[in-house]
């Protein structure tokens, strides 16, 4: 693994004010690296903050509390050039293929707004770019002037990679980028995006809830709860070893393909639901379910402390 | 596309029969007749009525009108003596269509301009601002607005002419009473389309990839917005060109408008037909060329 750090988020933290209700603490107080050359699996389920926190990477939100810095700058202190320098090298995939492009344009045209904004290869290259990029990505060329509507799911996504690939990013920010195709698309996807960063060098922030899937592709994982990171370590050592209750619950869930050893798997079953996210207390978040829950857990919310060498955990007991 | 718009066709001629049926059978159902009046002796309004051939049965009178129509004839007013049906509309319609489509024209310009804008500052004084606006524009019916801002330009601060037609200063004021209502829905439709567009995911990735707000607008939003705003503009179009009965009172303007009320109220059958039909025609015309824009726009529709 390459030790150059791209992005380094210190206690970072997006809150919403909810009408009516209080404060929804959508990302509280996380903290990651991401290295150059790698791929971190962010995994958590549905609306732990995932997704915000991959906004706010990419400057859609402002966080409210802690810093973002890329190659060691906030990014939010930079001028327009910096700028407009940082929305090249980040790039973002998202997960409704369907959503994600516009309607009224060709194909072409939205694989070539980022080299039209970014002024990169001007002319007839651009369009030898385009050409290029789709084949990169497993398009043909008549695509090119083909509207949104006219191609499948994976399609879809594949010209949602080829636009984010365009303008030549250090990192793309994949936000559940296959939770919305069929399983045997899914593969090819996932096939491609990890064939693009052997070729490329990308770097990726994997946001998903497949927790098989980010085994295969991930470097290292973190694992987000209710809007903060509460088991970090690498992908191996995660499976090996884990220290977070959550983790635990999340892991004994991932089914395995041998029915012997599958009709043996331990399922841990979580009890109690996922607390209100709007004005939680203090103490642990995630203590309504967690069978080792003790007096501790309400009052002192545990920060994350590495375990073993480079495995991080946010629990009282873990040792 | 020539299929679609060959059976389009078909369904409007249909539409446009079924118009005329109907609104001739609804004419004779009114009760009266065009020449009722005491001061006349009866054998003479029975005169009258045998020369434009009203004395025969209903029915025969209705396929006379149809072979009539079919041969481009649409008859003699009743009331301008000895006028054409067709020479009254040739005579009033320009007037009324110009200004019309003038009104419409920058109604549906600022209109949107201030939609885009409002979306743009939502929820924030501009938007509050146009808002506003935009409510007392629908609100403030023209024969409110006309009156006031006539005396205000016209006869206070002397800046535009009261009334009349034929030069360009003529045309302001009641352009914009006859746009006001138009500029005010095509504010809040405008803004209501843009935000509905603004929260696509493809709209963030062009914020991700470092557009700025001006192109994201001209780029992405704009079009997607003009889908259902096209909608609207086919019916507005045949609409203002039919002139308004009380914009054109107001400022005196020799437009169709009053022919519309004054028609009804003097029973003058071959015009209320005509200008229905006339109406009609340009109304499902506008619906169709809207309907096949829709296809030139939007590419997901398909025209078949």
């Amino acid at each position: 693994m390459a030790d150059q750090v791209l992005f380094e988020l210190k206690s970072v933290s997006k809150h919403f004010q909810v009408k009516n209700a209080g404060v929804l603490k959508a990302v509280n107080g996380v903290s990651l690296t991401i290295y150059k050359g790698e791929t971190l699996g962010l995994v958590g389920e549905s609306g732990c903050g995932k997704t915000t926190l991959g906004h706010t990477m990419v400057k859609l939100y402002k966080n409210d509390g802690g810093m973002i810095t890329y190659k060691g700058r906030d990014i939010w202190d930079f001028n327009r050039r910096q700028n407009m320098n940082y929305h090249k090298n980040v790039q973002i995939i998202y997960q409704d293929p369907y959503a994600s492009l516009n309607p009224l344009h060709v194909v072409r045209q939205s694989i070539a707004e980022g080299l039209e904004i970014h002024k990169l290869y001007k002319g007839k290259k651009r369009t030898e770019r385009v050409m290029e990029l789709l084949r990169m990505v497993g398009l043909n060329q008549e695509h090119a002037n083909r509207f949104p509507h006219e191609f499948s799911g994976g399609q879809r996504q594949r010209i949602g990679i080829a636009r984010a690939l365009a303008v030549e990013p250090e990192i793309i920010i994949c936000d559940e980028p296959v939770s919305a195709l069929d399983v045997s698309i899914q593969a090819q996807i996932v096939n491609l995006i990890m064939r693009l960063q052997r070729e490329i060098g990308l770097s990726y922030l994997f946001i998903t809830h497949d927790l098989s899937l980010v085994k295969q592709i991930s470097d290292r994982i973190a694992v987000m709860y209710l809007g903060a990171i509460v088991e970090l370590a690498p992908a191996q050592s995660l499976y090996e070893h884990h220290y977070h209750p959550y983790t635990s619950a999340l892991l004994s869930a991932i089914p395995i393909p041998d029915p012997e050893v599958e009709k043996k798997r331990k399922r841990i079953m979580l009890s109690g639901d996922v607390p209100n996210p709007i004005n939680l207390g203090g103490g642990c978040s995630f203590r309504s379910r967690c069978p080792k829950a003790a007096k501790r857990c309400e009052l002192e919310c545990p920060q994350l402390k590495e375990i073993t060498p480079g495995h991080f955990a946010a629990c009282h007991f873990a040792e | 596309m020539l299929r679609y718009a060959l059976k389009r066709i078909g369904i409007a001629l249909l539409t446009i029969f079924a118009l005329t049926t109907i609104t001739f059978f609804l004419l004779h159902l009114l009760p009266g007749d065009p020449f009722l009046n005491i001061k006349v002796p009866v054998a003479i309004q029975e005169k009258q009525m045998a020369y434009y051939g009203l004395d025969k049965p209903i029915l025969q009178q209705y396929f006379i009108y149809l072979k009539n129509l079919l041969t481009g004839n649409l008859g003699t007013s009743l009331k301008y003596v000895g006028r054409n049906v067709t020479d009254i509309i040739a005579d009033f319609f320009p007037v009324s269509a110009a200004l019309g489509l003038i009104a419409l024209f920058f109604a549906e310009l600022i209109g949107m301009t201030f939609g885009i804008l409002s979306a743009q500052f939502k929820n924030r004084w501009p938007d509050y601002l146009l808002m506003f606006f935009a409510i007392l524009g629908i609100a403030l019916p023209s024969m409110v607005i006309g009156p006031l801002i006539r005396y205000f330009f016209g006869v206070e601060l002397r800046l535009l002419p009261v009334s009349g037609w034929g030069t360009p200063e003529q045309i302001i004021m009641p352009a914009f009473v006859l746009g006001l209502a138009t500029v005010a829905a095509n504010t809040r439709m405008m803004r209501a389309c843009m935000l509905a567009v603004t929260t696509q995911d493809y709209i963030k990735t062009a914020q991700a990839k470092g557009l700025t707000p001006t192109q994201i607008v001209m780029r992405h939003e704009l079009k997607n917005s003009l889908v259902p705003m096209l909608a609207g503009i086919g019916p507005a179009v045949a609409s203002v060109m039919m002139g308004s009965f009380v914009v054109e009172k107001i400022f005196v303007i020799p437009g169709l408008g009053k022919h519309f009320v004054n028609a009804v109220t003097t029973l003058d059958y071959p015009l209320i037909m005509s200008l229905t039909i006339f109406y009609g025609t340009i109304l499902v015309t506008m619906n169709l060329l809207v309907d096949l824009l829709y296809g030139v726009v939007d590419p997901r529709i398909r025209l078949d």
